[in-house]
């Protein structure tokens, strides 16, 4: 399906970046007219796929974070989230709830269950040593229109 | 670009942590640091975590849960956690922490 708007960036792996990331795609989606639990969704799932862009795909040194992101004509906001890093060894591994490579406890492990239950689809593509990419694809309820299924 | 902080007051012995603002890994660092310190210094029997004021909240704020859970059991306390944003609560169920702090009773348990 051919794309009715598209917007790409880049910046950073700094961890201040989070907001502004997850801010300026939250700002992209806003033309679809999206309710606020659809729009925190987004944000939500963004700010996990960016963390983990900075916490694992950079874990020792600055690199640079690339987001686009594509409204398309059926409603539909596909973001991809992608870094130039470490790259994941076994992905089935990293996406499974609970698990982390970080053992001080302080990071839930959760990203990925959190990107799944907020999306509409999750696509993980990684290479090691070549870096990560997260796409993720959200539908938005045209207004007045339900299908009985709700945005979630 | 500072968002997010932490109000920390001390009642007898409960230890009450009102957050304000936005949640991620950004932020997280020096909330956990300021409760960590009040608590290591008051030693409470209750530490009371209230989201009543938080604006965001991504999974990093699931880890400070956790991570607070474990500070408190180590002290021989309890964690209460009070106004818990639905979407994060929708996500800590799915991965089953309910269990570990139970934020169904009336939003506060342990």
């Amino acid at each position: 399906m051919k794309m009715l708007n598209q917007m790409k960036l880049t910046f950073m792996s700094k961890s201040n970046n989070e907001a502004f990331s997850r801010t300026a795609v939250a700002a992209f989606m806003s033309q679809l007219d999206p309710t606020v639990d659809e729009l925190t969704d987004l944000k939500t799932a963004v700010s996990e796929a960016v963390t983990n862009c900075i916490v694992h795909g950079y874990p020792d040194s600055i690199g640079m974070v690339y987001i686009t992101a594509a409204i398309y004509p059926d409603s539909r906001i596909v973001v991809t989230i992608k870094d130039k890093g470490c790259g994941i060894d076994d992905i089935g591994r990293a996406m499974e709830p609970l698990y982390t490579s970080c053992p001080d406890g302080e990071r839930a492990g959760l990203g990925f269950a959190v990107m799944q239950s907020l999306c509409d689809k999750v696509r993980v593509r990684s290479a090691p040593g070549k870096g990560t990419s997260v796409s993720l694809t959200r539908m938005v309820r045209l207004r007045g229109q339900d299908d009985g299924k709700g945005a979630e | 670009m500072l968002k997010m902080s932490v109000r920390i007051y001390l009642a007898d012995d409960l230890l009450t942590a009102c957050l304000i603002g936005e949640i991620d890994h950004h932020s997280a660092k020096a909330i956990r640091e300021e409760i960590d310190e009040a608590a290591g210094r008051a030693r409470p029997e209750r530490l009371m975590l209230d989201f009543r004021d938080v604006t965001f909240m991504d999974s990093s704020g699931i880890g400070l849960v956790m991570g607070r859970y474990a500070m408190m059991r180590e002290l021989g306390g309890e964690l209460l956690i009070d106004n818990m944003p639905a979407h994060i609560k929708k996500v800590m169920k799915l991965a089953g922490l309910e269990k570990l702090a139970n934020i169904e009773t009336g939003g506060r348990a342990k």
